[in-house]
């Protein structure tokens, strides 16, 4: 009995997410696993994920690394026979995994996203080098030597710089205002 | 003279791709298009924001498009990602209620109304629906003699469905290079993805992904390639290199705006196009032609 409640809360808390309202139509046909450019750096695959969902595996879904290897180019989305749009599902997953802090250390995709939609927040814009910069500081700060060529050369060829894109003071405040109330308003669904 | 309201993104104004910027102005002159800049615009969040936070990115968007309103005009942009973000935040307005209701009351904290008529457009489709294949082929002015050139669509250009071309076997691009005297190639990958940002947090997978569209492409008799996104081209051109290194392979195929091969149809000068911010070089294969 407990078990059945579990299962029902899971598909109904993803069919509330727009873009999840499909989930309950998947015959499980593997056309979006076969699609996929990253599936097989997934621990679970596309279709696997859906069948979890509907098995009520909340946890091991949302803690799985697998919707932080989609590259959102909807090519599962376009060809999916029951129109499900698996490219928003991922998105569903990867926004309750990150509200409720759930642990995904098999990746850095989640730090790499979270620092770069930290700048944004704060400057309106984003600033490449800056970005990069933090993010291989605080994950792997020898890979940011290996890159090292690649920054070069898109130095030498004035790809790079330093100076950020800033809005308007008034722009800046307008933009914070519009941010911290969607914050307090505690996501799509 | 056409009127429109131009959204250049982080990439194409002060970021990597300011080429591609520099060339979709100086050819818009060309085709007598008025592209104004959207005064105080910010940046669309792409893919990373849309992750973490949905409707924060919805609401970045919006701010954007509300801003649009007030002009009346097409909010047109030469970036794949942006283009998405701003058509996914429309949709999404539309079809969902309860998103229309949080993004509304999100805008007024900031003093702002957004009333869902913009029309948010990629540049190519821009450029082959309202000025023309005819147009743009009666401005050429240098030969591009044959040229190969491979066709690089990637995929937020054409998907999820936006409308204006087929979402896996997309042909507008080809006949664009075709009407300037370009040959386009087969290349069966045009639409498959560059991996995007992942280049950053999970380099093997996408190396492997870059490696197989220029194999593709150079497989199928390319001399240069054309993207129509930032993130395309920065994968394509600056990692070339890793690949080379990784698989040891010699790719060295230049990798241009599409903006840029149109200029140089059109007679514009390496400055104006900024072909020499491109890291792999395409001197010697625009040599031959010009």
């Amino acid at each position: 009995m407990e078990k059945k409640t579990r299962t029902n809360t899971f598909v109904e808390e993803i069919s509330a997410v727009p873009g999840g309202e499909g989930i309950r139509l998947c015959i499980q046909c593997g056309t979006c696993t076969a699609s996929c450019p990253s599936a097989d750096r997934m621990e679970h695959t596309p279709s696997q994920l859906i069948a979890m969902v509907r098995a009520g595996m909340r946890e091991e879904v949302l803690s799985s690394n697998a919707m932080w290897y989609c590259l959102s180019c909807y090519l599962c989305t376009v060809r999916c026979p029951r129109g499900i749009k698996l490219t928003d599902l991922m998105h569903a997953f990867e926004g309750i995994a990150v509200r409720e802090h759930l642990s995904h250390g098999r990746t850095l995709t989640p730090a790499m996203y979270r620092s770069f939609s930290d700048f944004v927040y704060s400057l309106g814009s984003l600033p490449e080098v800056g970005f990069m910069a933090w993010f291989y500081l605080l994950t792997n700060p020898l890979r940011a030597l290996r890159m090292l060529p690649v920054v070069l050369s898109l130095l030498k060829h004035r790809r790079l710089s330093i100076r950020a894109r800033r809005l308007t003071p008034e722009g800046t405040k307008q933009l914070k205002a519009i941010l911290d109330k969607a914050e307090s308003l505690g996501g799509v669904a | 003279m056409k009127y429109y309201t131009y959204f250049p993104g982080c990439s194409c104004s002060h970021g990597g791709a300011k080429a591609y910027g520099w060339s979709t102005q100086a050819v818009s002159k060309i085709l007598a298009m008025e592209l104004i800049e959207l005064e105080d615009w910010n940046c669309c969040g792409s893919t990373p924001y849309n992750s973490i936070d949905e409707l924060a990115s919805f609401c970045l968007s919006a701010r954007n498009l509300a801003l649009a309103e007030k002009r009346g005009f097409d909010l047109v942009t030469p970036c794949s990602s942006c283009y998405v973000m701003l058509n996914r935040t429309n949709s999404h307005l539309k079809e969902y209620p309860q998103v229309k209701a949080k993004v509304d009351e999100a805008l007024a904290a900031g003093n702002l109304e957004y009333g869902g008529t913009v029309r948010a457009r990629h540049l190519l489709d821009v450029l082959i629906n309202d000025i023309g294949y005819d147009e743009i082929s009666s401005k050429v002015e240098r030969n591009l003699s044959g040229l190969k050139v491979a066709p690089y669509y990637g995929c937020q250009i054409v998907r999820p469905r936006l409308g204006f071309d087929h979402p896996e076997f997309p042909q507008s691009l080809d006949k664009l290079i075709a009407s300037l005297g370009g040959e386009p190639v087969p290349f069966p990958l045009k639409s498959r993805c560059c991996g995007g940002a992942l280049i950053i947090s999970e380099e093997t997978l996408v190396l492997d992904l870059i490696r197989k569209l220029l194999d593709c492409a150079v497989s199928n008799g390319a001399e240069c390639l054309v993207t129509v996104c930032p993130l395309c081209q920065t994968n394509l051109d600056a990692y070339q290199s890793r690949v080379n290194k990784r698989y040891k392979t010699n790719f060295s195929l230049p990798i241009l705006f599409f903006t840029q091969l149109m200029g140089l149809a059109f007679g514009l000068s390496d400055e104006d196009l900024g072909l020499k911010t491109n890291i792999v070089s395409s001197k010697e294969v625009l040599a031959q032609c010009l």
